[in-house]
């Protein structure tokens, strides 16, 4: 196999495997645009992928398993919503909170799904007329419908945010919510609505990893990828596109830690490269927000209450 | 119009000296009863389960001094991470740094030469705070040098540490004598701290944490540095104005935390498991747990002694019912996360009035308030 064949099948396995960080960081960036901080990824990633294998042994049907598991996530993020936008507690204890108790939820339910052989698998579809593309037809377009859902999100999302009403109040109200809420814009529905939308997407992509990615349900199956959407997040400078090639990223990343096992290389090292590129991805993020001036929401973080006007 | 009541929040002018201590309590009573519907929704019988734990935790002379031994690595990382988030550092990472302290105990029993046996033991407590506040310094210096917020590159630390465990204890350091268990050999006598009679209440490092909480009461109330972190946390902006270095604050009570979180690495394979093991072998989620620890005690130094009893008696119960029950071991965190979320939405009754308006009355008089996160 020549080096170029070796690179391409690398970033071909890369995108199913960067999927649930897709579905996880546009969701976080929608939360982050309005001025929420949702650090209970992992939890609401974790639930959804116990929630959808749960659904999907029960029924058979995949796509009830996937609405389900992103109703599931978005009602945990509701949790979420109620303690920092209307508590107005601390966003980061809050979010911490919300990972342990998913972990802990996901734990007992999922106990009796421990080694169940998978009901139903989303197959992948070609494609018509794209797939048959050169290069690009067997990297993008012959995935499962999940992929490609995750991959016209973003155009979605990138519209919505820039090019519509709701796009401009999401984002006054995560940069200005004092004066958002004097030009008519409900902070609090837009903020809940916004922590409840990225909820929905962790959800799925917790699904993902679950009845797609594994298929199977492993106790702490999320294992930190809750977390480096986070940081993705940061890297993607809250900008949707950003976010689809840094999930990308992590998914070769991903992809490599396996395939360079058959090299020797001792497992445990390999397992840290996903966490010690955050860090080098955090860093890189910081360098050039610091020269481009960038920065996250200038209200992120900071509850808003209508008497500080 | 929303028709729907507002909840509104009236800022406090003091706080009742009864409430203080009646938040927390209440907070916890009612995650257990949450706790409780959930178990019962989950099929298991929450009176059983409840039954067992505080059986399982207090119940016995063997469960007390279990609930003891969980407690001193709570109290040692809890009490550094009080510190911590009292400057308003969010050090997520000391469950890393407790790893980190124990890689370097096991480094100092096993691979130095030459030391005394009489100053093994002190040799690997010194080795195992160093090497966790050198960890904590990673995130610390990245957040001074980069402002990169702290929460998730000290998490991403735990990670990394964990795999260094693992590295460790599969590949380079596994002991000949260990059957092939990822295990390294048993630590020499001289590198094995005292236990009192035939519990595993290892007691110079109780003495040392319970030393670490009223050292860090002195430090955070009696001392300039305390006021320092006090003002950062609570005011940063005044903090500036007065001179104060936030960022030199920030360093120092992460590399704190980390040393105290690494004691408590030296505790757990120097007085329990007499090697280093694979990391969940070491630790269940400590440095997790602290964090729990650290809050529930409304981050005074003092309060983790009882709060880390507390939550060590959990643990403790919690086995108990993994074991009689066929419980997972994830239900541990089911009971963090729900005593956290509680604790935090408790919080606000000691600095707030809670207040309900429906719209259409007339609203009480309006009331400025400053704006202040609520921590």
């Amino acid at each position: 196999m020549s080096i170029w064949a070796y690179i391409f099948s690398v970033l071909q396995a890369a995108i199913p495997a960067g999927t649930p960080l897709v579905y996880g960081t546009l969701g976080e960036v929608t939360a982050e645009r309005s001025g929420v901080v949702n650090l209970g990824v992992e939890g609401m990633m974790i639930m959804g992928a116990v929630t959808a294998f749960g659904v999907a042994q029960a029924t058979g049907n995949a796509f009830l398993a996937i609405a389900a598991a992103a109703l599931v996530g978005g009602l945990f993020a509701l949790i979420h919503a109620f303690a920092s936008i209307t508590l107005r507690v601390n966003q980061v204890v809050s979010g911490l909170a919300l990972t342990m108790l998913g972990q802990g939820i996901s734990g007992m339910v999922g106990k009796r799904f421990i080694g169940m052989p998978p009901r139903v698998q989303l197959k992948p579809v070609p494609i018509p007329g794209l797939s048959d593309l050169p290069v690009l037809g067997p990297l993008l377009f012959q995935h499962d419908l999940l992929v490609y859902i995750g991959l016209l999100m973003v155009p979605v999302l990138w519209f919505l945010f820039y090019r519509t009403r709701w796009g401009i109040n999401l984002r006054s109200v995560g940069e200005s919510p004092a004066t958002a809420d004097a030009m008519g814009v409900n902070v609090f529905q837009v903020r809940y609505l916004a922590v409840f939308f990225g909820g929905l997407m962790a959800g799925v992509g917790g699904a993902y990893l679950s009845i797609v990615y594994a298929p199977a349900w492993i106790e702490g199956m999320t294992a930190g990828i809750g977390w480096i959407v986070i940081a993705l997040t940061i890297f993607a400078m809250w900008d949707p596109v950003r976010g689809l090639l840094g999930a990308y990223l992590f998914g070769s990343v991903r992809v490599l830690q396996y395939r360079l096992q058959g090299l020797g290389i001792s497992p445990p090292l390999l397992n840290m490269l996903p966490f010690i590129l955050t860090i080098l991805v955090l860093m890189f993020s910081a360098g050039e927000a610091m020269r481009k001036r960038l920065g996250a929401p200038a209200a992120l973080m900071q509850p808003y209450t209508r008497e500080e006007r | 119009m929303n028709s729907l009541p507002r909840i509104r929040l009236e800022k406090r002018m003091d706080t009742p000296r009864w409430l203080s201590v009646a938040t927390p309590i209440l907070s916890v009573l009612a995650a257990l009863l949450v706790i409780a519907i959930i178990f019962g929704l989950l099929g298991v019988n929450p009176l059983v389960a409840y039954g067992r734990i505080f059986t399982g935790a207090f119940g016995s002379a063997y469960g007390l001094s279990e609930t003891v031994t969980k407690a001193i690595p709570l109290m040692l990382a809890g009490v550094g991470l009080v510190v911590a988030f009292r400057a308003r550092v969010y050090n997520i990472g000391a469950e890393g740094q407790l790893l980190v302290g124990a890689i370097c105990a096991t480094g100092v029993a096993l691979f130095v030469p030459g030391i005394p046996d009489g100053l093994r033991l002190p040799a690997m407590f010194v080795a195992g705070a160093l090497g966790g506040a050198l960890w904590a310094l990673i995130p610390a210096v990245l957040k001074a040098r980069l402002r990169i917020d702290e929460v998730l590159t000290s998490l991403m630390t735990v990670y990394i540490a964990s795999e260094l465990v693992n590295y460790l204890v599969y590949g380079p350091w596994k002991g000949p004598g260990e059957w092939g268990f990822p295990y390294t050999d048993k630590f020499p006598l001289a590198a094995q701290i005292p236990r009192i009679g035939i519990t595993r209440i290892h007691y110079p490092t109780l003495i040392l944490a319970l030393l670490a909480a009223v050292l860090a009461y002195w430090l955070v109330q009696r001392t300039r540095w305390g006021f320092e972190i006090r003002v950062t946390g609570e005011n940063p902006e005044a903090a500036r104005y007065a001179g104060m270095n936030y960022l030199q604050t920030a360093m120092l009570v992460m590399a704190l935390s980390g040393a105290l979180a690494g004691m408590a690495g030296v505790g757990e394979v120097a007085g329990i498991h007499y090697r280093l093991r694979y990391p969940q072998g070491i630790s269940p989620g400590y440095g997790f747990t602290a964090i729990i620890v650290a809050w529930l005690a409304r981050l005074n130094p003092l309060g983790v002694i009882l709060t880390s009893l507390l939550i060590g008696g959990l643990l403790v119960g919690g086995d108990a019912i993994q074991l009689a029950m066929g419980l997972p071991s994830a239900t541990v965190y089911l009971f963090n996360g729900m005593i956290l979320l509680f604790v935090l939405g408790g919080d606000l009754f000691t600095r707030y009035r809670i207040r309900m308006e429906f719209p259409g009355r007339a609203a009480a008089a309006p009331v400025r308030l400053e704006r202040e996160e609520v921590g």
